[in-house]
């Protein structure tokens, strides 16, 4: 398995690189955002608003992180299930965004337009909610304050673990791996 | 009669919230040290050591072991000569959540309407299943559930002539189209028999139970054993990425049934299998 370090904000030729299979390590800014939040976002782009953050070339984490302990960054932080994002994950998409972390498969709406739109879907290891918290170094609210753990935070990370599941081309480790082992 | 202050029940209440989210019961940790060696996908692998590191982090730092501390499930069993004073049990328990969620920095997950979805901010309410025993004792059994694991479960009202075999079909169909999403190695929680609610209730409470520990009448042990061998042939594995450990276990409830039908009810829990009880 090729391991490889990406720094955001991404780019076409990083996310052209990327595989289906390819373990990186993520560094940089990151924006996370779950159900309410892109139930926001996807209203703000049909009203023809600006988006609370520059998506172009970011990433989002699907993440509803746990309350930080005093002297902490962040609590617990590992993804939530992606599948929930997929009505709303086209539009980010066309607006420019290049990765999402989250975890469990996209429907096909989402794959064609990350083709498309050449980004990038990683998964992140689901309920390993401590070891993650460890990786991200600052944490901000930026936007939808009122939304609490669904609110939109400007994260810095620091060598967050992942896997390319489904990459620019649409290939899917989801389905090129359990076909390896069902019997 | 035996008499005891609610406040007892809110501090245990409370206790229970934060160890059952820093602590991962060691019948669930075991397992998953013993699927590393049986897992033939080495991303698999990799993921089931990450899952043990994960839990140790937890555990010493108290900080949840995910970042979904759930809604607050709770089954009660209340001995008939137990008399709560100084409050309401369903209040003491509520409250417990209520500090324990706010106190151990935990998430709290609950909107106040379905469709409205404002955030309660103290995680209750709790979902409390009442039973009335004997004796004086309360035994509170409490797993905060996530729902990535819960929203992959599901419902079927078989016909009697489906038998074991349709029972078998559905339970491996629940969890072959749940994929990747409740984060696998799952526990699969089945409840068979009763009526429509009854069913859905046996699978949550299935899931209280140890991994591991069997079901004691002979014919659903064996039903245990095979499911779980048939799940663990789908490949879905750990994450969802290939694997031979797709689940740590299979635990089925039953309970007696109407002459027309086989209701059967699945509902899956995460590697995060959080479970814990207290007497008092």
């Amino acid at each position: 398995m090729k391991e490889i370090n990406i720094t955001t904000p991404l780019t076409d030729d990083v996310v052209a690189n990327l595989k289906a299979g390819d373990r990186v390590y993520i560094s940089g800014t990151i924006y996370t955002g779950r159900d309410a939040a892109h139930k926001r976002l996807v209203e703000a782009i049909k009203q023809g608003e600006q988006l609370p953050f520059d998506i172009e070339n970011s990433i989002l984490y699907y993440v509803g992180p746990c309350p930080p302990k005093p002297g902490k960054v962040i609590g617990s932080a590992g993804p939530t299930t992606s599948y929930r994002m997929d009505d709303y994950t086209p539009y980010l998409l066309e607006k420019g965004l290049k990765g999402m972390i989250g975890k469990g498969q996209r429907n096909n709406k989402v794959i064609e337009s990350m083709k498309k739109n050449k980004a990038v879907y990683f998964a992140a290891i689901g309920g390993a909610g401590a070891l993650i918290s460890d990786c991200i170094k600052e944490s901000t609210v930026i936007a939808y304050e009122d939304l609490g753990t669904e609110a939109i935070r400007k994260l810095t990370v620091e060598k967050l673990p992942a896997i390319v599941v489904i990459d620019s081309k649409g290939n899917n480790l989801y389905n090129i791996e359990v076909s390896k082992y069902e019997i | 009669m035996r008499r005891i202050d609610a406040k007892i029940i809110t501090s245990k209440v409370k206790e229970m919230c934060m160890k059952a989210n820093y602590e991962l019961s060691n019948d669930v940790l075991d397992k998953i040290k013993q699927s590393i060696d049986k897992e033939e996908s080495p991303i698999g692998k990799d993921i089931l050591e990450k899952l043990i590191l994960n839990a140790n982090i937890a555990k010493k730092e108290r900080v949840p072991i995910c970042q979904d501390t759930g809604m607050a499930v709770f089954f009660v069993d209340i001995g008939q000569d137990v008399f709560v004073e100084g409050g309401n049990l369903t209040e003491a328990i509520n409250e417990g959540v209520r500090q324990g969620y706010t106190e151990g920095y935990l998430r709290k997950s609950v909107v106040k309407d379905p469709f409205l979805r404002e955030n309660t901010k103290d995680n209750t309410p709790a979902i409390i299943h009442y039973n009335i025993v004997e004796g004086d004792k309360i035994k509170i059994r409490f797993a905060p559930k996530g729902f990535g694991s819960e929203n992959m479960g599901g419902l079927k009202m078989l016909k009697p002539s489906d038998g074991i075999e349709g029972v078998k079909q559905f339970v491996i169909d629940v969890v072959r189209k749940a994929g990747p999403n409740p984060c696998p190695p799952v526990v699969v929680g089945v409840g068979i028999g009763g009526t429509m609610e009854k069913a859905c209730l046996l699978a949550k409470k299935a899931l209280l139970r140890n991994v591991g520990k069997f079901n004691e009448k002979k014919h659903i042990k064996q039903l245990e054993l095979e499911l779980l061998q048939e799940i663990n042939k789908l490949g879905i594995g750990p994450q969802g990425l290939g694997g031979r450990t797709t689940a740590l276990g299979v635990n089925v409830e039953v309970f007696p049934t109407h002459i027309a039908g086989l209701p059967v009810a699945v509902n899956l829990n995460c590697h995060v299998a959080r479970h814990i009880e207290v007497q008092i």
